[in-house]
């Protein structure tokens, strides 16, 4: 495997392996000494056109502890803001010898367009393109899902997963719903109809405009960040309306079955499609996945630059 | 010519002599260490860990405590990680009570180049640090390519470096034995 | 005064004859090897009135990075073209007899194609104060085509005044029919691969709902619409419905909507990025049909250069449009000829006289008879020809065709009795 673009790229082997991968780098966080010499030597760019604090310092940490060199190139400030191409970019970070290239940006496509127009050698990871995925999120989502409902083994079969929120404009949603699909989980999508896209009914998942009915059958829910500004487009009337019908608060919590844990990729909007009674809960696994996160990144890094080059 | 493999295939352990090696193994590391009260048995995966228990149960035996065992698994700290694909994982578990200050006997079934010990100390290194690190091995074949040496062998066995030696254990393979191959097969 | 003889050519595929041009008319269709003149070997090959293209972008004014009206030419020349109506979204906008005066003479002096300037519907195509229309119709370049292309005439209010303004002086309004409030951002056709590639979409019925109210306001204000690069198959039905009511409208379609379909975009190669985006394969046979039965009038190539950096980057960045001059004539042999679709008068009608008629060019879109003027094309129908980028005679290469192999290739060119392609290369 050279690039991870999509999760569609992976299938139940590789997925599996990442998350076996990613269980024994887990230890490694136990660790008085976090760091393992694998990638020693290899140099890891951040290429983040999208301000991401966290999902960069998450891909930063993973390989660091590997003991990659890591650089962060920022587009605000840097010559990408004052006009320069994503080509002439990768040409400038081959030229460095980057061996991998962590790219988050605007554009669908753009880490498909980086991977195979030859600009750059080197290995290809997608840390979220515009509206179209984000592998690595469903990964650690996947990982935390099998450690909390499949007792970190195996694949995901039968685990009932609810994603609630703006699945039209998400990225995270449509990586999700591939690598549930593979892993053999049964996923349900709870949206207004204005935030779901045209051609749902093609997508390996079932579809509701009700969420009090979907709570009780689901072992997780994941909502979704919805922001308050697609009220400007008229995706919904107002925020409270939007809250009111989709969000996930105390008593809403109380309709899930007593093992289901809520997730969230983050940022969260408190109020908004989560309450902060239920972001603080002990069902909440959000601070998990962000460990996780770090973990899942080492395993897919160590898997992309590990051995020799391909 | 041609390549006809010749298969020649001899037992140099059986299943009794891998039991009583491995006894033996376990009385020699209680008395280096005058007890058992400061051992952790590591195991290098993956046969290397089903020696370290059967060793550990062994020497609970003779002290009557329990000695920890864990595994380590080496894989990340090879020296030939650029020359292959990626590799997967084995499960490293340190025993809770940790390393540190304690006398860390590392098993594994063969010693050959000693690359894999000198990974396994690095992983070691970077775990805790350990009163001091002790290496036993059910077999010593020779053809050393640093200088790393077992405290506790089982058997020295000679070796040409064209042949194969192969260990099985019961938990494993379903039965005991250490063979040597040679011939055809590289 | 030079005289030419095609030899052995077949006009529309019928019985061949020697076409006899002097003083830039034709002057005989004479039994083949009787003809007397410079002779230009044409045995087996079919000669069809040259091409007229109702939609072309030549960028001069403003983006000679892209293009030249020199460079447009000789790639019109290339593909059998004879005639070429020159889009109006140039830098500055061909909004004032000015401009479309400068694009007339510019083309006139190159000399390979008539350059037909399109007037702007709006001052600066912004949608919000007619241009002067009047202006441009009385200039020496004597416009007929009025187009905001590149851009839709949303407003129906100023659509409407269009229409009826335009009817002062025979002109036709062509429509870019976008919706633009449902195609904000829009990089693809909208439908379960948008969905899937998490790309904003660009809905068929932001075209058809915009053509089905210009199809009504025509018909209110007795005027003609001309609805450029239709793309989808509402949009056909939408328009078929229309002609039988009476509607003076027309229709055209690009090369590249006949055969290329939105799969692919998964390839996020920005080259086929393109507006209207490319559609489904309902689409792609509904377009086929009618051009067949009529209901689109005509073949317009849509030709719209852009310099490598603007194509060589993420999709998202990459600018909307395609090369379209030098391949349309294969495209057509093999989406409508060879599949029977389409004869070659049919041919001649969808790619020559319609275009000339609805451009009103009276001196394109001759029958290939005595005194026609001699505006000729000669194709060879067996032929096969492979596509390559750096090779097409445009300043651009963003043809979405590279490495493609085609039937049918253009061999000779006459341009009001001269020739300006010999031999598939310029004269």
């Amino acid at each position: 495997m050279r690039h991870l673009l999509s999760a569609a790229d992976l299938d139940r082997e590789a997925a599996l392996h990442i998350l076996d991968t990613a269980a024994e780098m887990a230890a490694l966080s136990d660790r008085s000494v976090k760091k393992l010499p694998t990638l020693r030597g290899r140099t890891v760019v951040n290429l983040f056109f999208e301000d991401s604090t966290r999902t960069r310092i998450s891909f930063e940490l993973a390989a660091k502890r590997l003991s990659a060199d890591v650089i962060n190139f920022a587009a605000k400030g840097s010559s990408v803001s004052k006009g320069e191409s994503l080509k002439d970019t990768a040409l400038t970070l081959e030229a460095m010898g980057a061996d991998a290239v962590v790219i988050r940006h605007w554009d669908s496509g753009a880490p498909h367009r980086l991977a195979h127009a030859n600009w750059i050698g080197g290995s290809v990871i997608n840390a979220g393109d515009g509206t179209h995925e984000h592998p690595t999120q469903a990964l650690l989502d996947a990982y935390t899902m099998r450690r909390h409902l499949r007792d970190g083994k195996g694949a995901l079969e039968g685990v009932r997963v609810g994603i609630v929120g703006d699945i039209l404009h998400s990225r995270v949603a449509r990586s999700n719903v591939l690598l549930l699909q593979t892993l053999g989980a049964e996923v349900t999508l709870v949206a207004p109809p204005t935030l779901l896209p045209i051609g749902i009914e093609t997508w390996p998942c079932e579809v509701s405009y009700d969420i009090d009915s979907v709570l009780p059958k689901v072992d997780a829910v994941m909502m979704l960040r919805v922001q308050q500004e697609r009220m400007q487009d008229a995706f919904f009337p107002t925020a409270r309306e939007y809250s009111r019908l989709f969000g996930l608060n105390g008593e809403r919590m109380s309709l899930l079955p007593d093992h289901a844990i809520v997730m969230h990729p983050g940022p969260m909007n408190r109020g908004m499609e989560i309450s902060a009674e239920v972001a603080d809960s002990d069902r909440a696994v959000m601070v998990e996945q962000v460990a996780n996160g770090v973990s899942v990144r080492m395993a897919v890094m160590y898997l992309l630059l590990g051995g020799a080059k391909e | 010519m041609g390549s006809a493999r010749t298969h020649d295939l001899r037992t140099v352990l059986s299943g009794d002599d891998i039991a009583r090696a491995s006894r033996r193994i376990a009385h020699e590391i209680v008395e280096k260490a005058k007890g058992a009260s400061d051992l952790v048995l590591l195991g290098i995966p993956t046969r290397g860990v089903t020696l370290a228990h059967r060793i550990g149960a062994v020497i609970s035996e003779i002290e009557g405590i329990q000695v920890p065992v864990g595994s380590l698994d080496i894989t990340l700290y090879r020296d030939d990680l650029r020359l292959h694909p990626a590799r997967a994982l084995e499960e490293t578990s340190i025993p809770e009570g940790g390393i540190d200050g304690k006398i860390v006997v590392l098993v594994d079934d063969v010693l050959f180049s000693g690359r894999t010990i000198r990974a396994a100390l690095d992983a070691l290194n970077d775990v805790g640090r350990p009163a001091a690190v002790r290496l036993a091995v059910l077999v010593d074949r020779g053809h050393r390519e640093l200088p790393i040496r077992p405290d506790y062998v089982g058997k020295n066995i000679p070796t040409a470096a064209s042949e194969q030696v192969r260990v099985r254990l019961t938990e494993i393979d379903g039965s005991d034995s250490v063979e040597i191959s040679t011939g055809g097969e590289r | 005064m030079s005289t030419y003889v095609i030899r052995g050519v077949r006009p529309y595929g019928e019985a061949a004859v020697d076409i006899v041009i002097s003083g830039g008319v034709i002057t005989a269709l004479a039994a083949p090897g009787t003809g007397k003149g410079e002779v230009i070997d044409a045995e087996g090959l079919i000669a069809l009135p040259g091409f007229v293209d109702l939609h072309t972008h030549l960028r001069e004014p403003g983006r000679e990075d892209a293009e030249t009206i020199e460079s447009g030419s000789q790639a019109a020349a290339l593909g059998g073209f004879t005639c070429v109506h020159a889009m109006a979204n140039t830098d500055p906008v061909a909004d004032t007899a000015g401009v479309v005066e400068q694009v007339w003479r510019i083309g006139r002096e190159v000399g390979l194609v008539d350059v037909r300037p399109v007037g702007a519907v709006t001052v600066n195509l912004d949608g919000t104060h007619l241009a002067q229309i009047g202006a441009m119709a009385n200039s020496a370049a004597a416009v007929t085509v009025f187009s905001d292309d590149g851009k839709c005439v949303h407003d129906a209010l100023l659509m409407r005044r269009a229409l009826e303004y335009v009817k002062a002086f025979d002109g036709v309004v062509a429509q870019h029919a976008q919706e633009p409030r449902l195609t904000e951002n829009a990089q693809m056709n909208e439908g379960a691969l948008s969905g899937k590639l998490g790309m904003v979409g660009w809905p068929a019925v932001a075209e058809e709902a915009i053509i089905a109210r210009d199809v009504l306001l025509a018909e209110h204000v007795d005027s003609r619409l001309h609805a450029c690069h239709v793309s989808t198959a509402g949009s056909v039905e939408v328009i078929r419905w229309a002609k039988s009511r009476g509607v003076n409208v027309t229709a055209e379609v690009t090369p590249h909507h006949l055969i290329l379909t939105e799969d692919l975009v998964e390839s996020y190669n920005p080259v086929y990025k393109v507006n209207p985006p490319l559609r489904r394969k309902e689409d792609v046979m509904a377009l086929r049909q009618a051009l067949a039965d009529g209901t689109i009038n005509a073949v317009a190539t849509d030709h719209a250069p852009h310099p490598h950096e603007h194509k060589d980057c993420e999709w998202g960045a990459a600018a909307m449009g395609m090369l379209g001059l030098q391949t349309a004539f294969s495209v057509v042999m093999e989406t409508m000829v060879l599949p029977g679709l389409l004869d070659w008068r049919g041919v001649a009608d969808r790619m020559s006289v319609q275009p000339a008629r609805i451009g009103a060019v009276p001196t394109q879109g001759q029958p290939i008879e005595v005194g026609s003027i001699a505006n000729i094309v000669v194709v060879d129908p067996e032929a096969r020809w492979t596509v390559v980028a750096d090779e097409l005679a445009s300043k651009s290469s963003n043809t979405p065709f590279a490495e493609r192999t085609f039937p049918g290739t253009v061999v000779h060119t006459f341009y009001a009795g001269r020739p300006t392609v010999l031999d598939g290369v310029l004269a």
